[in-house]
């Protein structure tokens, strides 16, 4: 992880990693998703907000290939969500506060798992999986069961095991929730690494603080891309004092429960 | 004398080797809204169950409105109201079966409890015959309190009711808990939000097991220990990794769009401190910061704290 190398998957080096146009996605009657549309860079961390229930999952979902959009197009790592939704998964990392590592398997085996389904060489998976426990200072822990560690370390890990194969984009689903506030700024020193190293970061959060953390944002409310920019543009271009209140703004105009 | 609503001495918990809580001591007043703040693992939940007669404490003692947590469970239980973090509704039965339920629990109806629950169930009473299941977060929070609520206990119990709420529902919940205290009941709160300790009469800091302050949320500030500095630049990265080589760096965390710094020669004037720091800074090519005298939040004492007791990795 030390290493300066560039990402595998990221051949494609000119336009954005993620290019959405359009993107919308109906359940019967109801649009969750209404026509966004949006790029993001090769190393930009992105914050992706909106309210409970504004889309952001649905969104989500389909750029990571695991739903199909009712309309327009979005390419994740040069691939299309629609046409190659494989290649998509092959490219993206992908961590969850809920869904992340198998509790009931050691450290090692956890990245051993996740290394052969990302299709990693066992020599590759060996000696990133010990470079990855050297710099989480996890060497001591390896053998132990995921289940067993502390929250804080169990998501250090899990971000790292989502970036083993190289990823060009990792999606990052509030992957801070809960933990304490001196591990949570950790983490996301580990978010600026990988960005520092050319992976681009998808993030979702409902701290206010860590929307500060982003080169950009997006608010979304009711489907729909509701404001988008750098945190220090929005803020001046809507008049508040903080990102919080401009959440506050944009979601509650809305009447949402 | 009216016993107090909250009286915990010297609690232990155990769960084979993992210390759960350890010399747990707090006091809470009547009709005071008192936080719990802290991540997760920090030891609310097993806390909470032992207030609310579902675990017996290893050791020291605990009393909910003069009645004693072992002996008396019987007794407590008719008398308080526990909103547990998990979802702890009917999924399958609708809003009103729900609220018709849990009176019928307690030996009441919706009817009669309706006027203590009224100014939050009418936010979601147009929904009372959807499936609990089916509600969105912010609807089942809420119904989750109306449950809590409806047999007027004398005290709530609400186990991080806001985790994984977005910001604006948030902000709404408080507000309704602000409303409850206003009608004189106790309300004891968890939460993994530093920033919503504010909005607490006092607040307990809990850290694996133990509890790391207590006071006014205002007051919790002033422990921490040196003054308090925020820092910010261009390059807010650069700025992060430079103030960890810093060799008189005592602590620096970034807060949203700065950098919260102190510096451990902390009886230094502030202008000697910035002149060294900006000095320091310009050699590792960031010309543009500036630095502020802030006043410690919860959050920053938090962090101090937490360091201090748990020597953090």
């Amino acid at each position: 992880m030390a290493e300066a190398d560039p990402t595998d998957a990221d051949a494609s080096t000119t336009g954005p990693v993620i290019a959405v146009q359009g993107l919308t996605r109906r359940f019967g009657d109801f649009t969750a998703v209404d026509a966004i549309s949006f790029d993001v860079a090769a190393g930009e961390v992105f914050g992706f907000l909106g309210a409970n229930g504004a889309g952001k999952t649905t969104a989500i979902k389909m750029l990571i290939g695991l739903l199909r959009p009712t309309e327009g197009d979005a390419r994740v790592a040069g691939c299309d969500v629609r046409t190659d939704p494989e290649g998509v998964r092959r490219r993206i990392g992908y961590m969850s506060q809920r869904f992340s590592l198998y509790e009931d398997l050691t450290a090692r085996e956890n990245i051993t798992l996740y290394g052969g389904i990302y299709g990693l060489k066992d020599a590759e998976i060996r000696a990133r999986g010990d470079a990855l426990l050297d710099e989480l200072r996890l060497r001591d822990q390896a053998d132990e069961l995921v289940g067993a560690l502390p929250l804080g370390w169990k998501q250090k890990l899990a971000l790292s095991v989502a970036l083993l194969h190289r990823p060009a984009v990792v999606f990052l689903d509030e992957p801070t929730g809960g933990v304490d506030p001196v591990t949570r700024r950790r983490f996301w020193e580990l978010i600026y690494a990988a960005a520092s190293r050319g992976t681009t970061v998808f993030v979702t959060t409902h701290y206010m603080d860590e929307a500060e953390y982003c080169d950009r944002i997006s608010i979304m409310v009711d489907g729909r891309i509701a404001a988008m920019g750098t945190p220090a543009g929005l803020k001046e271009s809507h008049g508040v004092p903080s990102l919080d209140e401009l959440f506050v703004r944009l979601a509650r105009g809305t009447g949402a429960a | 004398m009216t016993p107090l609503p909250v009286e915990v001495c010297d609690v232990g918990k155990r769960f084979d080797d993992t210390v759960a809580l350890a010399d747990v001591s707090i006091e809470v007043h009547p009709a005071e809204l008192y936080g719990l703040v802290g991540p997760d693992g920090a030891g609310k939940t097993t806390l909470f169950r032992i207030l609310t007669t579902l675990l017996v404490p290893d050791a020291g003692s605990a009393s909910v409105l003069g009645l004693d947590v072992v002996r008396d469970l019987w007794a407590i239980r008719s008398r308080v109201g526990y909103m547990p973090g998990r979802f702890s509704l009917y999924g399958d039965l609708s809003v009103e079966e729900n609220l018709r339920f849990f009176a019928s629990v307690f030996g009441t109806t919706l009817e009669e409890g309706y006027d203590i629950i009224a100014p939050i169930y009418r936010q979601i009473e147009p929904f009372r015959d959807r499936r609990a299941g089916a509600l969105s977060g912010g609807m089942k929070q809420k119904l989750a309190l109306s449950c809590a609520l409806v047999h007027r206990p004398d005290i709530l119990f609400l186990d991080e009711p806001t985790t994984g709420v977005d910001a604006v529902s948030r902000r709404e919940f408080w507000n309704l808990l602000d409303e409850l205290k206003a009608s004189g009941i106790t309300i004891v709160v968890s939460t993994p939000y530093m920033d919503e300790a504010t909005r607490c009469d006092r607040v307990a800091l809990i850290q694996q097991g133990r509890v790391l302050a207590i006071d006014a949320p205002q007051a919790i500030g002033r422990l921490f220990p040196r003054p308090l500095y925020s820092v910010r630049a261009g390059r807010r990265a650069a700025l992060i990794g430079a103030l960890h080589e810093y060799e008189h760096t005592a602590s620096a965390f970034p807060f949203g769009e700065t950098v919260h710094f102190s510096d451990a020669r902390a009886s230094l004037p502030a202008a000697t401190i910035e002149h060294d720091l900006r000095a320091f800074l310009a050699t590792r090519g960031i010309d543009d910061a500036r630095m502020a005298s802030i006043p410690a939040g919860v959050e920053d004492a938090f962090m101090e704290l937490m360091g201090e007791t748990a020597g953090v990795a």
